[in-house]
């Protein structure tokens, strides 16, 4: 039967998450309750195989990028600290938020942020730029075996050589930024969270 | 010996006749008869009353000390937007020439994958739903502070009264029953095959089901009894917890189909099956399919025998959605009478999770419950129809039931509940990925 998920959780830490991600209150207690329910181990921390119990993610093509998305660079853990970071980047972006004062640091639901959330999927080896072989690579997790290896490889040679502009026939942040910059990101990487 | 502890003695043998007698009068006599003199009922009400003051009580609380009350989130943490994958990356394509492969398709996959970790749809299936209001049991509560003393008191109270009078009268209603059953099907397996043998063995198992219900103090309501499973047929119901079986049991006979078991519930088993035909297979034979098929088949082709009960869905569910059915039953090709059970988990939660608990711990929380509530619907008789497959028609009659029963359809498999989805699944989306791709470059500018 359920335990006490939210007495686990302290007032101190919410308000630190709080003005950390910009999540209210009862969001940050619903996400916490969440958290508990997939830590199966108990431990206060979520492993990749707990992720990997969820089905709907199981079966998304790029769902093994998605959670690595969530665990900082050589570790298996996560706790909630870093759980409500990484979703933060997932919040909608509020109308007063855009007039915030830019030197308390860019909020992490910022269009430049959820576009490098986006940047780091395709970029495996965490180098800040994106090879033919990761963009290959990326494209075949999302296809599978139905597009042939050439048809996919002239795709992403088509896709780098209209994105690189200084020579490099690699992607980086800013060419990534300049190709997506009509697109409505903030919509698009935004997830509707009920108060 | 001394007068004083001859008093104790006879102060003891007097309350025990008591207790007996009224055991008797108001329980198992009612239950030999199947007529009820409406206690549980008032008892439900009363407790209805009771938990929603509780409830207004902490709330009241909550606000006077500015603490943040827990409210589980019923009505879900997001909002999805149920867009299809080839909608989604459209509506993203920019005007203009249309390139095959788009930066941008990665934000598709990416929203819908952490909406999937923030809330999905399989993963809260296995675990007790969470409630609304509080029923004065801690292990539903998340806003247990002390709040106020009188809340607390009662709570105290609701302890005493649950495991010093409820519990020992539940555990000696169920040892009767069970003992009874036992001991008086074996009687009756003594009879010659015949009417009167039948007879018997309907009463009987009747009559122990029913002391059964009253020993979880289940107050039980059926819906249309007049589409009540007949002979030859197949009963399906949803599947939450291993009580459904005394559920249904105990307002009909049926046929019951399961594994042999050692221990306790194998004596009950080769008990019951002197009386009347039940289904047990071994071990080794559930594996083995077409066995299984037969020996179903058989059971249904002789209508002197009742009909089978069967939980398609192979595992427990908490009641809050009904999950993919195992067509098994439905290749069979008999008339198929589905069967709704919802609970209120307002007084007891009934789902055994059988992860986190063993049998025992789940009847002792079961028994130390206010009761279990629970309605259930008979549903019109459904058979297969032309050009309909088994799985086809397993869907339809699912459909049915969560329908009635007010429970979300899922096409997920309860099976998840221990082990991994099939890739197969993964696969299809990346088929319709690429359909995307490679379609847009075929059909040129159409979109």
């Amino acid at each position: 039967m359920g335990s006490r998920a939210s007495s686990l959780l302290r007032e101190e830490d919410i308000e630190e998450i709080k003005k950390q991600t910009g999540f209210s209150h009862s969001q940050i207690t619903r996400l916490y309750s969440r958290f508990h329910s997939l830590d199966k181990g108990e431990n206060g921390a979520l492993s990749r195989e707990d992720f990997q119990r969820i089905p709907e993610l199981a079966i998304n093509p790029l769902g093994d990028r998605i959670i690595n998305a969530f665990f900082p660079e050589g570790e298996d853990q996560v706790n909630f600290r870093g759980f409500m970071r990484t979703l933060a980047h997932f919040r909608p972006v509020e109308d007063n938020e855009k007039n915030k004062d830019p030197t308390s640091g860019e909020p992490l639901n910022s269009r430049t942020n959820k576009l490098f959330f986006a940047f780091r999927l395709y970029d495996l080896d965490r180098d800040d730029k994106i090879s033919r072989d990761e963009l290959l690579q990326v494209l075949r997790m999302m296809v599978g075996v139905n597009i042939s290896d050439e048809q996919l490889g002239s795709i992403a040679d088509r896709t780098i050589q209209e994105a690189d502009t200084n020579g490099d026939m690699c992607i980086s942040f800013s060419e990534f930024t300049k190709v997506l910059e009509k697109v409505d990101v903030e919509q698009k990487m935004s997830i509707r969270f009920l108060h | 010996m001394f007068p004083l502890s001859h008093l104790i003695c006879m102060l003891l043998g007097i309350s025990f006749t008591v207790w007996f007698t009224l055991l008797l009068v108001f329980i198992i006599v009612p239950a030999i008869f199947g007529v009820s003199f409406g206690i549980r009922r008032l008892y439900m009400k009363s407790l209805i009353k009771l938990f929603e003051w509780a409830t207004l009580r902490m709330e009241r609380g909550a606000k006077e000390k500015n603490q943040h009350l827990y409210k589980p989130y019923s009505n879900g943490i997001i909002a999805k937007e149920p867009v299809s994958l080839e909608q989604e990356i459209q509506d993203m394509r920019r005007g203009g020439a249309e390139p095959e492969f788009d930066m941008s398709d990665i934000f598709y996959f990416c929203r819908r994958g952490v909406e999937s970790i923030v809330d999905d749809e399989v993963t809260k299936r296995f675990t007790a739903e969470e409630l609304e209001s509080w029923n004065l049991l801690t292990r539903s509560n998340y806003n247990f502070h002390h709040i106020s003393t009188r809340l607390t008191a009662l709570w105290g109270v609701g302890v005493l009264i649950r495991y010093g009078f409820l519990l020992p009268l539940r555990v000696t209603l169920a040892f009767t029953g069970v003992g009874l059953l036992v001991v008086l099907t074996s009687i009756v397996g003594l009879f010659p095959n015949g009417r009167m043998k039948n007879y018997l063995s309907d009463k009987v198992h009747l009559m122990c089901y029913r002391i059964c219900v009253r020993a979880l103090t289940a107050i039980i309501t059926y819906h249309d009894s007049e589409n009540k499973p007949k002979n030859g047929g197949i009963c399906v119901a949803n599947h939450t917890s291993p009580i459904d079986v005394i559920i249904l049991a105990s307002d009909g006979c049926y046929a019951m189909v399961g594994q042999v078991h050692g221990g306790l519930m194998g004596v009950i088993q080769r008990a019951m099956v002197k009386a009347c035909p039940h289904i047990w297979f071994e071990r080794s034979e559930v594996k083995d399919r077409h066995l299984v098929a037969k020996r179903l088949s058989d059971h249904v082709a002789d209508k002197s025998k009742l009909p089978i009960l069967i939980f398609p869905e192979g595992t427990c569910i908490n009641n809050t959605s009904v999950m993919m059915f195992k067509k098994g039953s439905f290749e069979i090709g008999c008339t198929v009478y589905p069967v709704a059970i919802k609970y209120d988990p307002r007084f007891g939660d009934a789902f055994w999770n059988s992860s986190k608990f063993g049998m025992v711990n789940y009847l002792l929380h079961m028994m130390s419950s206010w009761a279990i509530v629970c309605s259930v619907w008979y549903l019109p008789p459904m058979s297969r129809m032309e050009g309909e497959d088994a799985v086809q028609f397993a869907n339809r009659v699912k459909a049915a039931i969560a329908r009635k029963g007010g429970l979300a359809d899922l096409l997920w498999d309860g099976g998840l509940k221990r082990g991994k989805v099939k890739e197969v699944f993964k696969e299809e989306q990346q088929k319709l990925y690429s359909k995307v791709l490679v379609g847009s470059s075929e059909d040129g500018s159409s979109s």
